[in-house]
């Protein structure tokens, strides 16, 4: 982490780093309530109001920028940025092959580089530029590396193409995609099971040797 | 050989992916991938042991857990209506929740739903489950004389039983294949809605929408009508999405108990026990000849592993029946019982199996006899089948061994083992034959012309990557004469007019047909408008709008003629290999590898490249990597990932050569094209294997073949 300034400070409010935080109502409901409770308190509980109020003090602020529009979040510390992309903000191109950072199916850009998402916390992305699938094409103009995977038939069912276009982009910004061999050891954090990879290759170098920038 | 080059696919002639620009910019939609207003996330929890009964679940944690709506177990899930029926068979499909038995490490004994992924995946670790252990068995090696003979299945028995023994030249060796996971990129997915009590709309990965609205309406009692699958996109199955499995079952009963959209998508580890994998398999080979090398007699056994609640059978031996000629021909098949979840055919499937132990079978013989074995399969082609004796619809397998040899550079090969290097690796060169059933079934497909001259083909329909709707687009351009961009497909949708599950090599031949039906039939229909033999000088455009049509709509229903019943039907690919051995440490290295296909007419050049060099790239982890590994001792995966169940990777793959016979078969179908989704697989380990041992002499007969089998 060369940068920490972006990350949110700390919160630094008692009850969030109490675990038993859920309770608290319950628990002074329990107290009070030997010395006549306020009527409402017991209500609050029953109605699992604690963990609503606990639910708003567990989640987090992230700003961040995606394809370069930006966003506010709120988001638990525990989700990652796969499926912040995926599940809150329905950018579905970014996929998701294993959850465990062994198949670069999720591969986006963070401030240039690849990164895999489903191993970034999405608040460890606050206050940087995350570019995924969805945002590598001007408006209609493909990407030069979508149009060499498209001509190279870089992929079948299409699902680690994402991971595979996006880890393209790097390899050859990354300067690892000066002979066949390199982008084969460069490349080979991104799984395609339906076995595209001599196409991957050939539409990388393409691209490389077009000198189109990237 | 003439002309190989014109032969030889380029990787970029022909027509691009027709849905390539949806893939390439992250706007094709996956089946996790649809956002309906509402969306509950289900997590299952697996059992922790391998046999046995659950004693008590405390599911109080979980369901106190934040955000959590349910937790469903065998004591509280509402019943599946479909599965209150007795059995009709003895063994059948797991059920799930249905009791508190315990058949299988993994097997799901709780749902949880929550409103977030992050809250229903945590709360799924807060369920505490007591079981009562039981034995159980897990190892097929320890196991293979409990083995018995599948229900409906015979013995086969050509000519004499077991007439290798007493040929002047023989072999008889063990092969294993270990279990191996389709593993495709996307995990297994389901999101359920149902609208009101009996209508439900699921977006589903599936290798046939009509498959899974038929398995879903027969669970929950509706009418099938009232079952709408949605699929037009699938990340890979390789048969794993032919059935359905009992996560989309538990998905849509929490959907109806909760009355919310629940979306349940696999983790990677449950990719290798909520749904299916090739079977780890037992073969013995026996093969007799006479000194020239003329095939005497054949004799073919097998056992596969299966559940302990349902038979899975697969056609492990028909491949030696099959193959070669042979007047003596015998295949035992024997299924094993163990605590493991049910396998399921897997790309190419039993025949990818069997092709191990025939054609490194074959590999050995041909040593026993000092022949070379592409000279040992041509003695021995079939030119009629062996099985029925009919004839081929058409087969040019010759031509693709000769094909093959050429562009692997077959002649630098030295029969003698280990006996070439090249900077210091050992060199070998080896082959195998592959062959799987060419099919054609019945599909019904909607071709609408527009009055601005675009044509829609609408079927049913799934692709699961190797690129159907471009090949339909491939034949009706063609047909039509109807430039590839005017034209537009729509499949996996159950809505749509029916045709099959994507699976067995056939869609090409099935759907493909129904395509060019559709496509001439409306050509008729233009021909007639337009008053003239062959429409004139109008174009179709200007046809419809002379008799002010908005469109022209034809929908046909195409299937086999019975003409075709009189020939065997099959596809064929001879798959070769170089390979290098490092003496020291054992490691294998694909040099090159040439894989010909002889299945008919090739509609589309581009994609039907890329089927191949796939299938060689899955037989490749077949061959030197993938081994699904259970600790017997515990009964549980212990590689359920990516990082421990290796499958080929970018390093591991060189340039691969796909080549093609590209002759017509005259009576498979208009087009005279054969599948080839299978063939690209099957025969490739034999190959590989064979090449080793060509390299080293050392015979690998348990795959897969991991540097330390040869150290
Ligand atoms: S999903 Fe992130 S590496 Fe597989
Ligand atoms: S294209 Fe299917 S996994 Fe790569």
């Amino acid at each position: 982490m060369e940068n920490n300034n972006n990350l949110p400070e700390p919160d630094t409010r008692p009850d969030v780093k109490d675990p038993s935080r859920r309770d608290f109502l319950k628990k002074s409901a329990l107290i009070t309530a030997v010395a006549l409770t306020p009527a409402h308190a017991v209500k609050a509980a029953e109605k699992h109001m604690d963990e609503r109020i606990a639910e708003a003090f567990e989640k987090m602020p992230l700003s961040l920028e995606i394809n370069g529009a930006p966003h506010n979040l709120m988001v638990e510390p525990r989700s990652t940025l796969l499926d912040i992309l995926r599940e809150q903000l329905d950018l579905t191109g970014t996929k998701k092959g294993c959850d465990l950072g062994q198949c670069g199916a999720c591969t986006v850009h963070v401030d240039g580089h690849r990164v895999i998402s489903c191993l970034t916390l999405g608040i460890m992305v606050n206050g940087k530029k995350v570019t995924t699938i969805e945002g590598l094409a001007k408006g209609d103009q493909l990407h030069p590396m979508q149009e060499a995977f498209l001509k190279h038939d870089g992929f079948q069912c299409g699902y680690c193409t994402p991971g595979q276009i996006m880890s393209a982009v790097a390899c050859i910004r990354e300067g690892h995609a000066n002979s066949e061999h390199e982008i084969r050891e460069y490349m080979s954090g991104n799984i395609c099971r339906c076995g595209a990879y001599p196409n991957i290759v050939n539409a990388i170098q393409e691209v490389k040797e077009g000198g189109l920038p990237v | 050989m003439e002309n190989i080059k014109k032969r030889k696919a380029s990787a970029t002639e022909g027509l691009d992916r027709v849905d390539g620009r949806l893939k390439v910019t992250g706007k094709a939609k996956y089946s996790a991938e649809y956002n309906t207003k509402g969306l509950v996330y289900g997590v299952l929890a697996g059992s922790t042991i391998t046999s046995g009964t659950i004693k008590t679940i405390d599911a109080k944690a979980a369901e106190n857990a934040p955000g959590v709506l349910a937790v469903y177990t065998y004591l509280n899930s509402p019943k599946i209506p479909g599965y209150q029926d007795p059995p009709t068979q003895p063994k059948g499909p797991f059920r799930i929740f249905d009791d508190n038995k315990i058949y299988f490490n993994g097997q799901p004994v709780a749902l949880v739903v929550a409103d977030t992924f992050e809250r229903a995946q945590y709360a799924a670790t807060l369920i505490k489950v007591a079981y009562d252990k039981a034995s159980f068995q897990t190892d097929l090696k320890s196991n293979i004389s409990a083995g018995v003979s599948p229900r409906n299945g015979k013995d086969y028995v050509k000519g004499q039983e077991d007439a290798y023994k007493t040929a002047p030249v023989k072999i008889e060796q063990e092969y294993i294949l270990p279990t191996d996971v389709h593993n495709p990129m996307e995990l297994h997915t389901i999101i359920a809605n149902w609208d009101g009590d009996d209508k439900l709309t699921v977006w589903d990965k599936t290798q046939g929408v009509l498959g899974t609205q038929r398995s879903i309406a027969q669970a929950f009692k509706l009418d099938p009508k009232n079952v709408h699958v949605i699929s037009p996109f699938v990340g890979g199955a390789f048969g794993a999405a032919l059935r359905t499995w009992q996560h989309e079952i538990a998905a849509v009963m929490a959907a109806k108990a909760l009355k919310k959209p629940v979306k349940l998508v696999l983790s990677r580890a449950e990719m290798f026990t909520a749904v299916g994998y090739r079977p780890y398999t037992w073969q013995k080979m026996g093969l007799g000849a006479t000194p020239d090398g003329k095939l005497v007699g054949i004799t073919h056994e097998a056992s596969g592993q299966t559940s302990m609640y349902e038979d899975f059978t697969e056609g492990t031996v028909n491949i030696s029946q099959l193959m070669y000629a042979c007047p003596n021909v015998n295949t035992r098949y024997r299924l094993v019982s163990l605590n493991v979840n049910t396998p399921t055919p897997m790309r190419g499937p039993g025949e990818a199996t069997g092709a191990i132990a025939l054609e490194c079978g074959m590999d050995e013989l041909a040593y026993a006899l000092n022949m070379d074995p592409i000279d040992l399969r041509v003695v021995n082609h079939a030119d009629t089948d062996p099985q029925t004796g009919k004839p081929y619809s058409s087969k040019f397998l010759k031509d693709a061994y000769q094909l093959g040899a050429d562009a692997i550079g077959w002649k630098n090969r030295n029969r003698k083992p280990a006996s070439v290097t090249e900077n210091g690796w050992l060199v070998g060169y080896g082959m195998g034959t592959g062959m799987f059933g060419a099919y054609r079934g019945a599909a019904t497909v909607l071709a609408r012309l527009l009055a601005d001259g675009t044509l829609d083909l609408e079927t049913a329909v799934t692709d699961i990557g190797p690129g159907t709707g471009t090949a339909m687009t491939n034949i009706a351009s063609e047909v039509m004469g109807v430039a590839a961009d005017k034209i537009s497909v729509k499949i996996g949708d159950s809505a749509l007019p029916p045709s099959p599950t994507q699976g067995g090599s056939s869609v090409t031949s099935t759907v493909g047909s129904a395509v060019n039906d559709a496509c001439v039939q409306l050509k008729e229909k233009l021909k007639e408008l337009s008053g003239t033999a062959e429409g004139g000088n109008l174009s179709y455009a200007q046809i419809l709008q002379a008799h002010n049509l908005p469109q022209l709509e034809v929908t046909v229903t195409s299937k086999s003629s019975p003409e075709a019943a009189k020939y065997a039907m099959y596809s064929w690919s001879v798959h070769f290999m170089k390979v290098l051995v490092h003496p020291t440490t054992g490691v294998v290295k694909v040099d090159k590898a040439v894989s010909v296909a002889d299945c008919g007419t090739i509609v589309s050049p581009k994609t039907a490249r890329s089927q191949i060099i796939g299938g060689t790239i899955m037989g490749t982890g077949m061959g030197l990597m993938e081994e699904a590994v259970i600790d017997h001792r515990y009964g549980r995966l212990v590689n359920n990932d990516f990082a421990n169940y290796h499958v080929p990777i970018q390093a591991d793959i060189p340039q691969l050569e796909a080549l093609f016979v590209n002759k017509p078969d005259p009576y498979i179908n208009p087009m005279g094209a054969k599948g080839m989704g299978e063939i690209a697989t099957i025969g490739v380990a034999a190959a590989l294997a064979n090449a080793v041992f060509n390299a080293t002499g050392k015979r690998v007969r348990d795959l897969p073949i991991t540097p330390d089998k040869l150290i």
